[in-house]
């Protein structure tokens, strides 16, 4: 299983901090696809992706285990 | 620790103090206040949040970038999370250098990458609203989905 964990206005829409899904095997776009689908609220677009708390991209795989994390444009300083 | 994301008011002179080092001439700090006016509109409050594990590995990333890329530097970060109000401190970031000009570079670099890569999100909170920055007008697109060398770099 992998944690997947959402931030700022996509906890907001979510509703959740984290779900858990399955996602090993898959790519990111795929984890992307997946929750699009789950919570049709849910905008990705310019979203990044951390796997593990290292940024990923569209086509990295998702291995058992990880934790992902979508992360909007940052807003910090 | 010399990155840290604090819940709690940020001592600037404990930020400070981390960098100090019998080879520096320099020590710059920079203090990043909340506003009340941006663009004429009144903030009342800001929230900070972070993914904070990992906010934390890219402060110290960027600490990492500044050591080599000016020789001698010592680096400090620390960001605020939580509840701020405005003139309250949401970062401190320190680095001391052998000379003074490298001092002031490499903090006006530390951050600019803290906008740049670092999980931490800032919502807004006027009289008529609330909103997350970051995912509107001072959006930044990733079409891969993750920050390109040239972003990283300016």
């Amino acid at each position: 299983m992998n944690k997947v964990l959402f931030f700022a206005h996509l906890r907001d829409a979510v509703g959740e901090e984290f779900i858990t899904i399955d996602a090993s095997g898959r790519t990111v776009a795929d984890l992307k696809q997946m929750v699009l689908e789950k919570y049709t609220s849910v905008n990705l677009e310019n979203v990044m992706t951390a796997i593990n708390e290292e940024f990923a991209s569209d086509d990295d795989m998702i291995h058992e285990g990880s934790e992902i994390a979508f992360i909007p444009p940052v807003s910090g300083g | 620790m010399n990155y840290a994301i604090s819940k709690e008011p940020i001592n600037v002179q404990e930020v400070i103090d981390k960098v100090v080092q019998r080879e520096a001439g320099a020590i710059t700090t920079f203090i990043g206040t909340v506003r009340e006016l941006t663009h004429g509109k009144k903030t009342l409050y800001l929230i900070y949040e972070a993914y904070e594990p990992m906010a934390v590995k890219k402060l110290e990333q960027i600490g990492n970038e500044i050591k080599e890329r000016w020789h001698g530097a010592e680096v400090a970060i620390t960001h605020r999370v939580g509840k701020l109000d405005i003139t309250d401190v949401a970062v401190v970031i320190a680095v001391s250098t052998p000379h003074r000009a490298d001092a002031y570079e490499a903090n006006r670099y530390a951050i600019e990458r803290i906008k740049e890569i670092v999980p931490i999100w800032k919502k807004e909170h006027w009289e008529d609203g609330q909103e997350w920055i970051g995912n509107q007008l001072e959006t930044v697109a990733y079409p891969k989905g993750k920050p390109e060398e040239s972003d990283l770099h300016e």
